[in-house]
């Protein structure tokens, strides 16, 4: 199949259509307006629904109205608007109700700033919103790795009745790569057996997740966390890079993985033994693998663009084995190549310690560096 | 033409809105409680009553029922407009 | 029901959708009221196999154990955004809503205003008792000046916390709205209007004619502190001047719809 030039914001928009899903509710917010203009022309083409709601808050409930009756749907949006449909989420997941969300991430807290950043991994792995539940959580580098996540979410969503959660970022929305657009597929027809449709003559169905009797609620959280036990033993996606005979590692998601992945190959051909571990689901987190490499490899170190977030999960799984270091950029700063070379080498070179914390001491070059 | 009017005590809440709706003041408030606790309204004058619905249109519960047994099918079909 | 052996013609009884169980409601709550109202002109419209309703978060937050329809729960407020969703993808489908003060009037008012200003084909029934009910009878949107409740015990106080919001004139300005009117239970007579403005309401989704909603005058006995008789009363005698009845929005088709 030909590959096209394309944003990645339209890429998602195109891919949801050829995914089947043709339904699209959306607020408009930087770096992701895109999506919701690219559908506005191409939903109308293909007989799909288009509506721009009024605030993320109520596109969050458009989306689960829609996803209660058992349609594909999808919204997109930034780490503002995430946080408004954080409660929405919520009562998506405890109606056991599939969506897929794709929020491109910006530089935070607050209003933030409009380019790239990956402040958003705790609210999204973590749960967002509140209550026991947790969202399937995928991280794409690229164009071409988001249209195909964008393609399978809606299968997992409906898999497993839990939203799907694509966690890209400002630099994946907004850039233009060749990507391999696939074939439409068939659009799914059918009223699933859990969906409301009007009772047609059957028996009713309610979606709710009030349970006002604790037992009878404790029952349903039971449910949603072996279902997550589920999704913990079957979609653990993550990618390793020049990890035969790596002595270090740099583990990095998404943009900052992509950036870590050129410093990696260009410390290589200074003859440093590092590989990259670019975890794919975030939630579920790659525990095993990390775990396996803390007994082989030498020290880690962590690059994102927070104040690090990942982080956590690394030392959680590493658990002192081995020191863990960590470089970040926030606010919409994207790390360079070369900067997260600086860091491997100083990785390499000075010994590093498992005492104190990492963001500790990255924080007091960082202030220097910014003088 | 025999009318019937049944008041669920069971769900009757003792609201009273029955009895001050209805204009021929057939009903009351009974001094036995029903399961839930509550003392239900019930017909004190039922010969008086004139199965105007006023009750049932005003019950929140939904607990009066109002039927008409058709002992004449003729009748009936004579008297055949809007069922209620 | 009555088991007889002479044929038996119903005069008025329990709609089947309306399920045969005790509600939650308060003795004298007018939200059983509504609910049979509902149920009524779906019934007679056919529509029962096909409706799909959606729950807020207020006193009848349950109100999908009282209906044999199929029923969503939205958050607080959201009723109208899940509503929008639903229609959207399934146009064919009924739709409506049932919402109170605090859902549809504060927390809310983004969505209603949102969903009646792109003139969503769906139906809202708006219960309109002037307090939270559920929370315990805090001061609501449509808490009257001076009327006392538990967040404003010494009466509201328009200086500090503003004046009632009129939302059946608020929602009538916007265009997209193509039957908005204020109804009350307080009377039977009062009632049986209600049931026809429910029914037009209705019948203005399913000609696809765009936006309704119904605005019910209701009491809350509990939180007003006056017994069911006494609280109809007062929505006589205090809401009436300040809700009046009235068709406050009937566009062109509606006026001319006939069914």
């Amino acid at each position: 199949m030909a590959k096209v030039l394309m944003k990645g914001n339209e890429a998602i928009g195109e891919a949801a259509i050829r995914a089947g899903c043709l339904n699209y509710f959306a607020y408009p917010i930087t770096p992701q307006t895109e999506v919701a203009e690219y559908l506005s022309r191409r939903l109308p083409e293909v007989g799909g629904v288009f509506l721009q709601g009024e605030s993320e808050v109520a596109v969050s409930y458009m989306l689960f109205g829609a996803s209660a009756c058992g349609a594909r749907v999808f919204t997109t949006s930034s780490s503002p608007g995430v946080s408004l449909m954080s409660e929405g989420l919520s009562y998506i997941t405890a109606a056991q109700c599939p969506a897929v969300i794709v929020n491109i991430m910006r530089g935070g807290p607050g209003l933030g700033g409009i380019l790239p950043s990956q402040g958003d991994y705790f609210q999204a792995t973590k749960g967002g919103g509140h209550g026991d539940y947790h969202l399937l959580v995928l991280a794409p580098a690229s164009v071409q790795e988001t249209v195909e996540m964008v393609m399978s979410a809606f299968i997992l969503a409906e898999k497993y009745r839990n939203p799907v959660m694509i966690l890209g970022d400002g630099l994946i929305g907004q850039m233009m790569e060749p990507a391999e657009l696939p074939p439409m597929q068939p659009l799914n027809t059918e009223i699933p057996e859990w969906a409301v449709r009007g009772t047609q003559g059957g028996e009713k169905r309610v979606l709710t997740s009030i349970n006002l009797d604790p037992p009878a609620q404790e029952v349903m959280n039971l449910r949603l966390m072996t279902r997550w036990q589920e999704i913990e033993k079957n979609e653990i996606r993550y990618k390793e890079y020049f990890m035969e005979d790596a002595e270090y590692v740099v583990v990095g998601f998404g943009t900052a993985g992509r950036v870590s992945l050129s410093a990696v190959r260009a410390a290589r051909e200074q003859g440093v033994k590092v590989g990259l571990l670019r975890p794919i689901s975030l939630a579920p987190f790659p525990n095993e693998v990390l775990d396996a490499l803390s007994e082989k490899v030498k020290a880690f170190l962590v690059v994102e663009m927070n104040a690090g977030q990942m982080l956590e999960d690394v030392r959680l799984v590493v658990r002192g084995r081995k020191p863990v270091e960590f470089f970040g950029r926030m606010g919409g700063v994207v790390p360079f190549p070369d900067e997260v070379l600086t860091e491997i080498k100083r990785l390499v070179e000075a010994p590093p310690t498992t005492q104190g914390h990492p963001r500790d001491r990255w924080l007091a070059r960082l202030a220097e560096t910014l003088g | 033409m025999g009318f019937k009017h049944m008041i669920d005590s069971d769900r009757c809440k003792g609201c009273g809105l029955c009895i001050m709706v209805c204009p021929k003041n057939v009903l009351e408030i009974s001094t036995e409680v029903n399961a839930k606790g509550y003392f239900p309204a019930y017909q004190a004058q039922p010969e008086d009553c004139i199965f105007c619905t006023a009750c049932c249109i005003m019950c929140p519960d939904v607990a009066i029922t109002i039927t008409e047994t058709i002992e004449d099918a003729a009748a009936e079909k004579i008297k055949r407009g809007s069922n209620g | 029901m009555v088991v007889t052996d002479m044929p038996t013609r119903i005069v008025n009884q329990r709609p089947k959708t309306f399920e045969p169980i005790t509600t939650h409601y308060c003795p004298g709550c007018t939200h059983g009221v509504a609910h049979r109202l509902v149920a009524e002109v779906l019934e007679e419209m056919g529509e029962i196999e096909n409706t799909i309703g959606v729950a807020s978060v207020g006193c009848s937050v349950f109100a999908y154990n009282y209906f044999n329809l199929d029923f969503v729960e939205a958050a607080h407020g959201r009723a109208p955004a899940m509503a929008t969703g639903i229609k959207r993808v399934y146009p064919e489908r009924t739709v409506f809503t049932y919402q109170g003060d605090g859902d549809l009037a504060s927390i809310g008012m983004g969505e209603i205003v949102g969903a009646a200003s792109r003139g969503e084909e769906i139906t809202v029934i708006f219960i309109n008792n002037a307090n939270y009910g559920m929370t315990g009878g805090q001061m609501a949107p449509t808490t009257l000046p001076g009327q006392r409740t538990t967040s404003s015990p010494t009466g509201r106080d328009v200086e500090r916390q503003g004046y009632p919001i009129q939302t059946a004139e608020l929602l009538s300005t916007l265009e997209g709205a193509s039957y908005i009117v204020r109804r009350s239970m307080h009377s039977s007579r009062e009632i049986r209007r209600a049931k026809q403005a429910i029914r037009t309401a209705f019948e203005v989704q399913k000609h696809g004619m765009g936006f309704s909603l119904v605005e019910l005058l209701s009491t809350c006995p509990t939180n007003w502190g006056l017994t069911p008789v006494d609280a109809r009363k007062w929505v006589e005698e205090r809401m009436l001047p300040y809700y009046p009845l009235g068709d406050f929005k009937v566009a062109a088709a509606v006026a001319d719809l006939k069914f």
